[in-house]
């Protein structure tokens, strides 16, 4: 059977176990729709949330971001889990008694304004479509490769099946449909990387073989940082970028992480508000499991490309031409190139292609001594990495096959969780809450579905144009979250001090100040070549526009403060709600706000 | 009025356990991971230093700790000042 056969055999299966659960478990009312009834576990509410969260950016795209850069991009290990700390402490039990469906249901009635509401709305929808974007280029990048075709139709294709799937189930059908793909994620995550640690360092697990030793007794990582830097690129465990940024990045990440409402969402669908702490903790512990085994993934595949190309050690010959088009070892160069992700070229005409840093000035003097006339591995789509790595590290066909399973059901299960969130912010939000609120059940369902289709097709287009690789764009649209969500919720809780009018006024400003760098940045609604500066020369010192949702924040936070002083005092009724908040007991069941 | 006192002592406890919580958090984090990771320089994990091994794996594992803690303290909490769920 071939590789084409077993990737569709694998994708397919998966798909129709994802499609039977969700018709099987199919939302009949509004109720269902957006919360499943309550009657999840903690359990299975943390597999489903994990499943939720770990996205196209963590599966396909985060290890090879690290294995680029290295330690300098430790921000996603860190930000991407640091995040439920302060979810399980500063929100998700106290929005779990507060009982609601929705994130802007929580800030209307804590700052007792419609208008409040609304900018909640505003808010999460520019978050969660710019999350959209990096979700659609993930889906584009594995549906190319499934597929074998250019990575712009594979994001066509992926849309359309993203919008069949999303559209057939609420909550319900996706909490147990995101168990099915949870289990397939982490599999399909886990296993290529257990066989390549075997081949490395003969650990059975990845996280270990990372600090482990190669045959030879030298440390892994130690071998890394020789080749890397003999080829010019930048040490591998070493940090080179700026401390601040790093930090800022990390934090906006992590305050992101606890803003982004379809994870919030999820915290309301747990029976009791201990099980809201629990939960979070569950969260983590499945999203460690492949959290901790990324830096091994992103570290061995960049030893096995570096020896791949180089393969009689830096100081010997570089790979031929001839040896790429017809060594099965190569094989996957070829398949990779038909999504226009990956490409080389031979420049000097010797037959050989030379991976090297060529913005390095001793490799540039190497080359000069060689006759080497640039790197000639001109392509390397950070994003192909993971899908490619079993390929590239010649483990069986069925590997393969799972590993695009895999990295589908990561892509499909966040969209999916995203659009859910949208979907509720326009039809229970927006419309049932503000614009036409005598609107039918079913109309409202209606609504739901129209406006994910509307999501998608926003995200498609701007997605054409991606202002990132995947994870970088989902790390703009932590910044938003972060900027923007987090902290009117923080204040919800913590203070009591904080008004409607400087709820509003904060929300607006980290918003504002934080979209508004990114556009400077990364050009105005992400169109090429309308920005002002670029993240290699950000505006403000070092701070990137992917490491701005953290002051975003700061600018919240102080707006709101200082207006609320300048303006009327919080109501002792909403003082009252924010004391029954903050205690478990009385929680029932949430009801509807309406 | 002895209600409202000890609401009032209950979360402050809360408070005083979420500084403590965070302040771990961000030590493991912020701190070994990237500011201090100079200052670890000198103790070798696997081939690099214990910095690295904190900003890729280390401070993970300190926050699924956290958050069990954390869930475990507070219902042990609710009990205690009487607000937990009956």
């Amino acid at each position: 059977m071939d590789q084409f056969t077993l990737n569709l055999l694998f994708v397919g299966a998966s798909f129709a176990l994802y499609i039977g659960i969700a018709i099987w478990a199919r939302a009949g009312s509004t109720s269902e729709f957006y919360a499943a009834g309550r009657g999840v576990h903690p359990v299975t509410n943390g597999m489903a949330t994990a499943a939720d969260w770990m996205s196209a950016a963590s599966f396909i795209s985060m290890a090879g971001l690290i294995a680029f850069t290295g330690y300098d991009n430790s921000s996603f290990l860190m930000g991407w889990t640091g995040g439920y700390v302060l979810l399980a402490l500063l929100l998700a039990p106290y929005l779990r008694k507060f009982g609601k469906f929705t994130v802007s249901e929580f800030i209307g009635d804590r700052f007792y304004s419609s208008t409040a509401r609304m900018v909640a709305v505003i808010c999460l929808l520019v978050a969660s479509i710019t999350y959209v974007i990096g979700q659609m280029q993930g889906v584009g990048i594995a549906f190319g490769r499934f597929l074998e075709i250019d990575a712009f139709w594979g994001l066509l294709i992926g849309s359309c099946v993203v919008f069949a799937y999303a559209v057939f189930g609420g909550m319900k059908g996706v909490t147990y449909t995101q168990v099915a793909q949870y289990c397939v994620l982490i599999t399909a995550y886990t296993i290529p990387a257990v066989f390549i640690s075997l081949q490395l360092t003969g650990n059975p697990i990845p996280a270990l073989g990372l600090f482990g030793s190669t045959e030879s007794g030298e440390p892994l990582l130690v071998k890394l940082n020789q080749i890397v830097t003999d080829l010019g690129f930048a040490e591998y465990t070493a940090a080179h970028g700026s401390t601040i940024n790093m930090v800022l990045f990390t934090l906006s990440l992590m305050i992101g992480t606890a803003g982004l409402p379809h994870v919030i969402m999820r915290f309301f669908t747990v029976p009791r508000v201990s099980d809201a702490r629990w939960s979070a903790g569950w969260t983590l512990v499945f999203i460690a499991l492949l959290y901790l085994t990324a830096p091994a993934v992103g570290a061995m595949a960049r030893l096995n490309i570096s020896e791949l190309m180089w393969p009689n050690g830096t100081s010997g010959e570089a790979v031929s031409v001839e040896q790429i088009e017809t060594d099965p070892e190569y094989a996957w160069m070829a398949t990779w190139q038909k999504t226009g992700l990956l490409g080389w070229e031979d420049k000097n005409g010797d037959g050989k292609i030379q991976y090297y840093n060529d913005q390095n000035a001793d490799l540039q003097a190497k080359a000069a001594e060689n006759g080497w006339e640039g790197n000639e591995l001109t392509n390397f789509n950070r994003d192909i990495l993971v899908l490619a790595n079993p390929e590239i590290a010649s483990l069986p066909g069925w590997v393969i096959g799972l590993v695009a399973a895999g990295g589908l059901a990561a892509a499909l299960s966040t969209a999916a969780g995203l659009l859910l969130a949208i979907s509720s912010a326009v039809s229970h939000d927006l419309l049932k809450g503000q614009l036409t609120p005598n609107m039918s059940e079913k109309s409202e369902l209606l609504a739901a579905r129209v406006s994910m289709a509307a999501a998608i097709v926003v995200a498609v287009l701007l997605g054409l144009n991606p202002p990132g690789f995947a994870a970088q764009t989902v790390a703009l649209a932590f910044g938003l979250a972060a900027a923007s969500i987090f902290p009117a919720l923080m204040m919800g809780i913590f203070s009591t001090r904080i008004n409607n009018v400087g709820a509003v006024a904060g929300m607006l400003a980290g918003l504002v100040v934080t979209l508004l760098y990114i556009f400077l940045h990364k050009g105005w609604f992400f169109i090429p070549d309308t920005n002002t500066f670029t993240d290699a020369d950000p505006l403000l010192g070092p701070i990137k526009s992917t490491s701005f949702g953290a002051i975003g924040a700061a600018v919240n936070f102080a707006v709101a403060y200082v207006v609320s002083g300048m303006t009327k005092e919080t109501p002792q009724e909403i003082k009252d709600l924010v004391e029954s908040v903050r205690i478990p007991r009385g929680a029932g069941v949430a009801a509807d706000g309406h | 009025m002895s209600q409202t006192n000890d609401t009032n002592a209950y979360w402050s406890a809360n408070v005083r356990l979420i500084l403590i919580s965070l302040a771990i958090w961000a030590l493991v984090s912020f701190g070994f991971g990237i500011i201090l990771r100079p200052l670890l320089a000198g103790i070798a994990v696997g081939g690099t230093d214990l910095g690295f091994w904190f900003a890729q794996q280390g401070s993970i594992l300190v926050f699924l700790a956290l958050i069990f803690f954390y869930a475990w303290r507070m219902n042990k909490l609710d009990r205690e000042h009487g607000v937990d769920e009956e």
